[in-house]
């Protein structure tokens, strides 16, 4: 009964879908205000990637409730997982294949992650991209030695700083400016590193609070203590 | 030429996204059905790098290939539901293949 159920859901939903898909031209959506910002943007906000452009610089309020919703669903994440105690039993530490890929690929990791943040507003990427690269950086270690310890408390005040910087952009752009996270500094030279005013910092706190952020949601959840007799050879 | 390759190509990631779709819901072990998961991640991905939506697709790679699979395969090992073991014979894993079985047979 329940699979029938579940199947005449899933022909509503390709219903609904088809019928979106076919209301408009595949690759070709109807766009309204993108013709304007992708004219006007290089001008007014000086950024290489227009889509760092509207995502920090026309639409940056989103982007900030973007930032609470992650907040708050790793928050959540972590009181419902709770702490693990220090004389918790741990897995065995990971073979040697996997702790030598794990030492090799951490700086290379956390060398992409950064050059993504710090191209944002360049290239394709930006803080949520990198940010998850760093995450992913920073969980590697951990799965090598599941032993190892994670500081969640210096983790916790770094996220707060970033998320602390983005808002306190957003304030000087009130007061310098017109507007709540108004983009300052001047435009720059379009294409080089120091370009689009503020936006590359206010990337960089983006970057540097998801991937704090993910990161300690990642180890929260591998925590696991596995059941006496388990998990030994 | 190039689009009539580029065509081609988007067809193949549509193909490999439906297969890996269809091996989620078929697939017995539930690493396997993760894995498949991230196959339709992938081929998402490089579909909007053809669509030419390199941001989303590096989102889509990142968020929905990496960090969601890792978040899935977690969350059954803390199910219980997938074990490390340690050597192919050992008493572990002859133990987990009897767990699958019991959970397969609670499933069905």
């Amino acid at each position: 009964m329940r699979n029938y159920v579940s199947l005449l859901f899933v022909c509503g939903l390709a219903f609904l879908l088809f019928v979106l898909a076919g209301s408009f031209e595949f690759g070709h959506a109807p766009m309204l205000i993108g013709q304007a910002i992708n004219q006007s943007s290089p001008g007014q906000v000086g950024a290489a990637n227009i889509v760092t452009s509207v995502v920090l610089g026309y639409r940056a309020i989103d982007t900030l409730g973007e930032l609470a919703i992650l907040f708050a669903a790793a928050t959540a994440g972590g009181l419902v997982l709770g702490r693990s105690r220090p004389d918790a039993r741990h897995d065995p530490e990971a073979g040697f294949i996997l702790c030598t890929a794990a030492d090799l690929l951490y700086p290379l990791l956390l060398i992409v992650g950064l050059f993504i943040i710090l191209h944002g507003h360049l290239t394709p990427g930006g803080g949520f991209q990198g940010g998850v690269v760093l995450a992913a950086a920073f969980f590697l270690p951990l799965l090598a030695r599941p032993g190892a310890r994670f500081n969640h408390a210096a983790f916790a005040v770094l996220e707060g700083l970033a998320g602390a910087a983005f808002i306190v952009i957003g304030l000087l752009g009130l007061h310098y400016g017109d507007a709540f996270l108004q983009p300052l500094l001047g435009r720059g030279v379009m294409g080089s590193l120091l370009s689009a005013g503020t936006l590359p910092v206010l990337y960089i706190a983006v970057g540097i609070k998801v991937g704090t952020e993910l990161a300690s949601l990642i180890a929260h959840i591998s925590a696991y203590e596995p059941a006496p007799g388990e998990g030994e050879s | 030429m190039l689009a009539s390759v580029i065509n081609w190509a988007a067809l193949l990631v549509v193909v490999i996204m439906l297969l890996g779709a269809a091996a989620v819901l078929v697939v017995r072990q539930h690493m396997a059905a993760v894995a498949a998961t991230t196959v339709v991640s992938l081929g998402a991905s490089a579909a909007f790098a053809m669509l030419r939506a390199p941001d989303v697709a590096m989102t889509e790679a990142a968020v929905g290939a990496g960090l969601s699979s890792v978040i899935m395969a977690l969350a059954l090992r803390r199910l219980g539901l997938w074990r490390i073991t340690t050597g192919s014979g050992s008493e572990a894993n002859r133990r987990e293949v009897a767990d699958k079985q019991a959970v397969d047979g609670a499933d069905a």
